[in-house]
């Protein structure tokens, strides 16, 4: 979550978004060996990221239970009451969305025209907080940030990921148990984990001041979360140490999947083991790679907990993204109608990330 | 395998060591609050990182008593046993819905479920932190516990139908036909079948619960209302000279979620990642 389960629970749940997409992903990529049964779960879930794509391929196959009901009256009259009590089944689930999601979102869109303070009436202002969206330079530095982030979160984790994978995947005895191990940083709260972190990196007797009296040059003395060069990365450093167990653990599952026959051709072939990892485990698992990327992308622009409990964004803005701003704009400087523009902006960019991951998936996902 | 290596079998030495210096990485700053939970406070400015030569269990009452850890995790505890509750039959009835009921217009739910997923908490916090104030659910914990409802559930309701999809429809068609009508075979047919993915949603629920900071953060202010996670953070910076207190009581904070996660491995992990599939 770095994912940072900033956004708390709603990032927390897409967490586990992805997770259940990259498992359908993975499945989809398994899909030949696949039975009967198999291929219609994975072709619904997987129909549920791509909408239109799959959409028609899900429904096709609950068309003959349909028209079986549709031949007769009463049998008819039974789909259509049953079709009535399923929605009211989803009443708990749409009601509290359409209260907590839909009603505030639209709501934020409204005020991102005004300027209202938080408490009091609101003014219709126009555009005018788009138009301080483009000169806002402490907004614009946060954004950059973002996307060094972005950049930093699929490189480092990703690697790191791959490699415990991978490696787990060759081995039996203890699998099991460095997989647990790799997990936990995942599952401790992100105020733990910022708090250690924030001890580790302190200057007076953290790691860097360990090695400081060992002798090693430069690190003994600094403020790794207190300096403006390096505090972006410190706390990104922290994140992707929590997180990297968490995409392992996803990519084994899905190095499981791949099929062996095809290692057992590569071998015939004569393929090294790094042959075997590029030409064989990697393109096994690119459906997944790419899904957890996507999730990646959005959890990073709704990063928040961990660059708040331990910089505040600072010193300096130095380690300021753009969660951080909104959340700084709406609730300490009540600025709630430039804050709705920031979460609208915020909102705008994830559906930018999704539109993406589709054209991805049109051109060569299937391939 | 191990033991007896075959001529060209190459050795899983490399393997191993490669799998323990990342597992040192993972787990090695997590001990390293063990071992200072355990210190006095002055031994740690001189050894950070080492075991502790004697051991001070007295910082476990200190940060019980200084901390307050009867009150805050006693709410974490009503706001994670509420939420998994909550999300249990909000995400169980629409997962039953969205699998078994051949419900019209379904895949356009699923879309959008989808799409809250990926929708930042920011979009609409602005609105909601206002209403929450109007509607006295502000600082309440109840207040914070639907929202934690309604921003779980999207995401557990699918991962629960991926199970669901599991389970073939004759069962609940033969229950149809024995004249049981839909709520009676949902929580008799339904529900022992799913239990796998129910417990599955309802732990991940709880972890999500337990450790949630920036929702506890926004919505209750009251120390006597703060769930651990956010006293937590209030404790660190009262207590911030004193690491051993701060990290006795950050083991209070993470000792459960580790806990349950190890005796639950298998579930967790097959719940996020082999859920969708077979």
């Amino acid at each position: 979550m770095a994912v940072s389960l900033p956004a708390a629970s709603a990032g927390a749940s897409a967490t586990g978004g992805d997770m259940r997409g990259s498992a359908t992903v993975a499945a989809a990529s398994a899909g030949a060996s696949a039975t009967g049964g198999d291929m219609r779960g994975s072709a619904t879930v997987a129909a549920a990221p791509t909408q239109t794509s799959s959409a028609p391929r899900a429904s096709r196959l609950r068309i003959p239970n349909r028209s079986r009901g549709a031949r007769s009256g009463p049998a008819r009259r039974a789909a259509r009451r049953r079709g009535l009590i399923a929605w009211l089944f989803l009443v708990p689930l749409l009601g509290l969305n359409v209260w907590i999601v839909i009603g505030p979102a639209i709501a934020t869109v409204y005020y991102s025209f005004t300027d209202w303070t938080g408490i009091g009436p609101a003014e219709w202002i126009g555009f005018e907080n788009y138009e301080r969206i483009l000169n806002d330079s402490r907004l614009h530095d946060a954004l950059i940030h973002n996307v060094i982030w972005l950049v930093l979160f699929l490189t480092i984790p990703c690697a790191l990921a791959l490699l415990g994978a991978y490696v787990l995947s060759q081995v039996k005895k203890y699998q099991m148990l460095f997989r647990a191990l790799y997990f936990i940083p995942y599952v401790v709260a992100s105020v733990v984990n910022a708090f250690l972190w924030t001890a580790l990196m302190s200057p007076t007797n953290g790691i860097g001041h360990v090695l400081g009296e060992m002798g090693v040059p430069w690190i003994g003395d600094v403020a790794l979360l207190g300096n403006t060069d390096t505090s972006l990365y410190a706390v990104n450093f922290v994140v992707n140490w929590h997180f990297w167990g968490f995409l392992a653990v996803i990519f084994l599952a899905a190095m499981q999947n791949v099929d062996p026959e095809l290692y057992d051709a590569a071998k015939v072939d004569g393929a090294s083991r790094w042959q075997q990892f590029t030409h064989v485990t990697l393109p096994g698992i690119r459906p997944t790679v790419i899904f957890l990327a996507l999730m990646s992308a959005i959890w990073t622009l709704k990063a928040f907990d961990y660059v708040w409990i331990m910089t505040g964004g600072g010193p300096a803005n130095s380690s300021e993204v753009i969660a951080t701003y909104m959340y700084k704009t709406a609730l300490l400087n009540y600025e709630a109608g430039y804050a709705a523009t920031l979460g609208l902006s915020m909102a705008f960019m994830t559906i930018i990330v999704l539109a993406f991951y589709q054209v991805i998936r049109r051109r060569g996902w299937e391939s | 395998m191990f033991g007896k290596r075959k001529g060209r079998e190459p050795s899983l030495i490399p393997y191993y060591f490669v799998l323990i210096v990342l597992a040192l990485f993972a787990i090695g700053p997590l001990v390293t609050v063990v071992f200072n939970s355990l210190k006095a406070n002055f031994q740690i400015g001189g050894s950070p990182l080492t075991p502790p030569t004697e051991f001070h269990f007295s910082n476990f009452v200190d940060a019980w008593q200084q901390g307050d850890l009867a009150t805050t995790m006693k709410n974490s505890a009503i706001l994670t046993v509420g939420t998994i509750i909550g999300v249990c039959v909000i995400s169980g009835l629409a997962a039953y819905a969205l699998s078994h009921l051949n419900l019209p217009g379904g895949n356009a739910v699923i879309a959008w479920l989808f799409l809250s997923i990926a929708l930042p908490v920011q979009l609409f916090l602005v609105p909601l932190f206002f209403m929450w104030s109007r509607l006295d659910l502000q600082d309440n914990l109840f207040g914070l516990m639907i929202l934690y409802w309604a921003l779980d559930s999207p995401f557990l309701t699918l991962l629960l139908r991926s199970f669901l999809m599991k389970i073939p429809k004759d069962f609940t068609e033969a229950a149809r036909l024995d004249g049981a009508n839909e709520l009676q075979v949902m929580t008799r047919v339904m529900l022992p079948l799913a239990m796998p993915g129910v417990l599955t949603v309802g732990l991940i629920a709880g972890l999500n619960t337990w450790n949630e900071f920036f929702l506890a953060r926004t919505f209750i202010q009251s120390p006597d209302k703060k769930p651990i996670a956010t006293s937590f953070l209030s404790f660190q910076e009262e207590f911030h000279t004193d690491w051993a207190l701060t990290s006795a009581a950050a083991l209070f904070m993470l000792a459960p979620a580790v806990i349950l996660f190890l005796f639950m491995q298998r579930r967790f992990v097959a719940g996020l990642t082999s859920g969708g599939i077979k």
